[in-house]
């Protein structure tokens, strides 16, 4: 069939920030289905401790030192996140590469709390069912810790090469910050689950 | 290809001819002869091409199973085949049919016709898509030859603990299953990704969402059921295989765990599991009926809102697979409620095909007479389906024949006859070349009449208190003449399919040469030339119209302004499809292979040891950087 052009795209850019972009999609959809995850996790420890006898199963609760010293960072973290994802939008190169070093010793000290977080559980994974669920539970959110900082180091380096002048990288940016929001807002679910939940919940 | 010279840097397509446009749109998008371009192609017609091609490979292992199982069935005290053969056959009949072909061969038709009949050039994430592809072949390799060196599951498809679990299921069968869980689930859930993302960004422009064509509705909304079913079904084989592996206590009673938080975990997915292959099939018979009645769907609102309440509906019914465990009486009447909820939205649709076909001008070909016979079969398992969703008859016929005959008269006629028809629909499509209309006929009768001679008679074995999942019964009992029927009938059935791939390999070479729109079609798809070229189309479509090639008979609106030297589409918003974009589109890579080697590696080394885990991380860190880091071509410096 022959073609008559209507439209004439020549104009448009190459990259662009959040919903217009399909990678700001694409993590969306990740985050739902990671969420999901948490959700489903998160399912499972309330379904075990509604039909248990008492809770955590003669287990002593967790410390709350260590989890909470990962969440004070992690809330603290919010905050040069967006401001990284602000530059990025603004295109300022040599701040987005301060923020993203910023972001990845943001990344690290959290992972470095989180070592002393399952010791602090006071209940191994193979004690008992409360064990299994804390464990599985603290363990996913530990590999999206891992993954997304794992993500930010390797950003950080690409911004420091010739790459990094580029609009498509810094809509990469934005979307990393965006993804590190969802970590550290399924954390805080997860903090209160793990520390608050059993000291509060007397079945 | 290749020996045409480079297009200028930045050239675009305006004003070009169409031998100048050809020539250079593919010498970018083309995927190169020879091994390096079979690895790293990321064209997602090879790669869906690919995923239907080992789909269908998968249907006829399991396919085998199911002829073994019956043979040995086909007469009482049979000892040909022993009960822990027998055990692994039910098993690997079932796991592969669910996870293997049903749910594969609906993404990998998503994968290959989504992006044609959406109007765009490449899948969203096709470096993703690539990845995808070997995860699942790693997978169903890793069951099918875990099943030769006997170590294949024994546990039946739902792998319920406590059977599954550690004391009653030592050695690593189980754990084969859960892990081609794994590798099956990470491939649906980055193809929902990528279907949800190339629907809502690279439609074609103009392509409102009222003029989405219903297939592609259909798996747009199936891939949103994949984003929230399948995280369900990771969390339980990966918690089952660490009660397996290091003595977590999820499923054991004796410390706090619960089998039947084993049964929520896996109906929670299982259920939603079950559209996700009935709704891609509704879309196949929505998009089949209206080339073959030469009009219009009618109730085009009507369908697409039925298929978003049934893909929210389907999370909801979950525990009427679980009547029998003793759950409180208010629950299981909800349920019954809700299941028997569905069956409006079926219904809606059921009616919208009906008046499609009244209103027009049927053609009776075979994909055709593939939906009319999907229609009766399905229906028949819809009513067996209301019956099942009430308790009382439920407790009666709880793991009898009468619920295998159930889901095979819902997933059979409700999904593989459709996918039948799909494939003689689009066949000329992938291929360029027509399947034959005369073997065709005898593929339908024969499965038609094949299937229901070997599946109706499976509610009175089940009436009569046949179990499901025996390796053989007395011969007082009675079930001897019927399960021989039903063997024969079963043989039946199974000539159908060998008649499909008769007609598919004998087409292939021989058959007619189809043109870019044999059937008339109204969809993007029939735009192009069959098979398409590597870019697709040539210049992307605008859409006015639903059907646009039936409102479009002198010539066709496109879009103008797109690189050719360089890999790009259009992206747009998600409502109006209006351009906001030139995005460029990832280039052919043999890291997505790499990857997926190096996290196949990982998922099966966490069978025999949890540091497999560890180990695997830097191989596939290093895959995800080779993957991601920007090799200075066109498509990264934009």
């Amino acid at each position: 069939m022959k073609a008559r052009s209507v439209v004439d795209v020549s104009t448009l850019p190459t990259a662009g920030f959040g919903p217009k972009s399909p990678m700001w999609w694409g993590t969306l959809g990740f985050m739902a289905l990671e969420g999901g995850g948490f959700v489903l996790a998160v399912g499972t420890y309330l379904y075990l401790a509604m039909i248990a006898p008492d809770w955590p199963l003669g287990a002593v609760e967790p410390d709350l030192l260590p989890g909470t010293i990962v969440t004070v960072l992690l809330v603290i973290s919010v905050v040069p996140n967006h401001l990284v994802s602000r530059w990025a939008r603004k295109q300022r190169l040599g701040r987005v590469r301060i923020g993203l070093v910023v972001m990845a010793l943001l990344g690290i000290l959290p992972l470095i709390a989180r070592g002393f977080e399952f010791p602090a559980l006071n209940v191994r994974w193979d004690a008992n069912a409360y064990g299994s669920v804390v464990w599985v539970v603290l363990g996913l959110h530990t590999a999206h810790l891992v993954t997304d900082l794992g993500d930010t180091l390797v950003l950080a380096a690409l911004m420091f090469t010739r790459h990094g002048r580029s609009a498509k990288r810094f809509s990469d940016v934005t979307d990393n910050a965006f993804y590190w929001d969802f970590v550290v807002a399924s954390w805080v679910v997860l903090y209160l689950l793990i520390y608050w939940f059993p000291r509060l919940y007397n079945p | 290809m290749t020996d045409i010279a480079a297009p200028v840097k930045g050239q675009r397509d305006s004003g070009l001819d169409d031998a100048t446009l050809h020539a250079a749109l593919t010498r970018t998008w083309e995927t190169p002869r020879g091994l390096y371009g079979f690895f790293a192609t990321v064209d997602h017609k090879i790669i869906g091409r690919r995923f239907i091609v080992t789909a269908f490979v998968f249907l006829f292992l399991a396919g085998l199973a199911a002829m073994a199982m019956r043979y040995q069935l086909s007469r009482p005290e049979n000892t040909a085949i022993g009960p822990d053969l027998y055990d692994q056959l039910f098993t690997m009949h079932g796991s592969t049919m669910m996870f293997l072909f049903a749910v594969p061969v609906m993404e990998a038709f998503a994968v290959y016709l989504v992006p044609l009949m959406v109007g765009t050039r490449n899948i969203a994430f096709p470096r993703l898509n690539a990845f995808s592809y070997w995860i699942y072949l790693s997978g169903g390799l890793m069951l099918w030859i875990a099943f030769l060196l006997n170590i294949g599951p024994d546990v039946g498809w739902f792998s319920y603990v406590p059977l599954a679990g550690p004391e009653f299921s030592p050695g690593k069968r189980a754990d084969f299953w859960a892990q081609m869980i794994t590798f099956t689930e990470v491939s649906a859930l980055a193809i929902a990704v990528e279907i949800i993302v190339t629907v809502f960004k690279q439609r074609a422009p103009g392509m409102a969402l009222d003029r989405i064509p219903i297939f592609v509705w259909a798996v747009l909304i199936t891939s949103f059921v994949v984003l929230f079913a399948m995280p369900a079904v990771m969390l339980s084989s990966t918690t089952l295989i660490l009660d397996r592996l290091v003595g977590t206590h999820f499923y054991n009673a004796a410390e706090g765990g619960d089998p039947v938080l084993w049964q929520h975990l896996f109906w929670f997915f299982g259920h939603p599991e079950v559209y996700i292959i009935f709704i891609p099939a509704t879309g196949f018979i929505s998009a089949i009926i209206p080339t073959f009645v030469r009009r219009p769907i009618f109730g085009y609102i009507a369908l697409v809102l039925s298929l978003i309440s049934i893909g929210i509906l389907s999370f909801g019914l979950w525990v009427h697979h679980m009547f029998a465990t003793g759950l409180p009486q208010l629950g299981q009447s909800f349920f019954t409620a809700s299941s028997m909820l569905i069956a409006i939205p079926s219904g809606i649709q059921i009616f919208c095909w009906i008046a499609t076909i009244w209103l027009g001008r049927p053609m009776w070909k075979t994909p055709l007479l593939f939906v009319a016979g999907f229609i009766v079969t399905f229906v028949i398992g819809g009513l067996t389906g209301v019956m099942v969703a009430s308790v009382p008859i439920d407790l009666q016929v709880h793991d009898t024949y009468f619920v295998v005959a159930h889901f095979h008269y819902v997933l059979v006629g409700g999904a593989v006859f459709p996918l039948i028809g799909a494939v003689y629909y689009w066949f000329p499509k992938f291929t360029g070349r027509m399947l034959s209309e005369r073997l065709g006929k005898w593929n339908f009768w024969l499965a038609v009449i094949g299937f229901n001679a070997a599946f109706f008679p499976m509610h009175f074995l089940g009436l009569m208190g046949m179990p499901r999942r025996v390796y053989t019964y007395p011969l007082g009992a009675g079930w001897g003449e019927l399960n021989l029927f039903v063997g024969l009938a079963a043989a039946m059935l199974f000539a159908s399919f060998a008649v499909f791939l008769w007609n598919v390999v004998a087409s292939l070479k021989r058959g007619e040469v189809a043109g870019p729109n044999p059937w008339g079609g109204g969809t993007l798809e029939w735009a192009t030339a069959s098979p398409p070229p590597f870019y697709n189309f040539m210049r992307i479509p605008v859409v006015t119209h639903r059907e646009p090639l039936w409102a479009e008979t002198e010539s066709l609106p496109v879009a103008t302004g797109l690189r050719v030297d360089a890999r790009e589409l259009i992206c747009g918003t998600v409502t109006d499809a209006t351009p906001e974009l030139r995005e460029s589109s990832p280039e052919n890579s043999i890291w997505p292979l790499l990857s997926a080697i190096a996290v196949g590696a990982t998922f099966i080394g966490s069978i025999f040891t949890p540091w497999a885990v560890v180990w695997g991380a830097p191989p596939i860190a290093i895959g995800l950087i080779g993957w991601f880091w920007p090799k200075g071509t066109p498509e990264d410096e934009e």
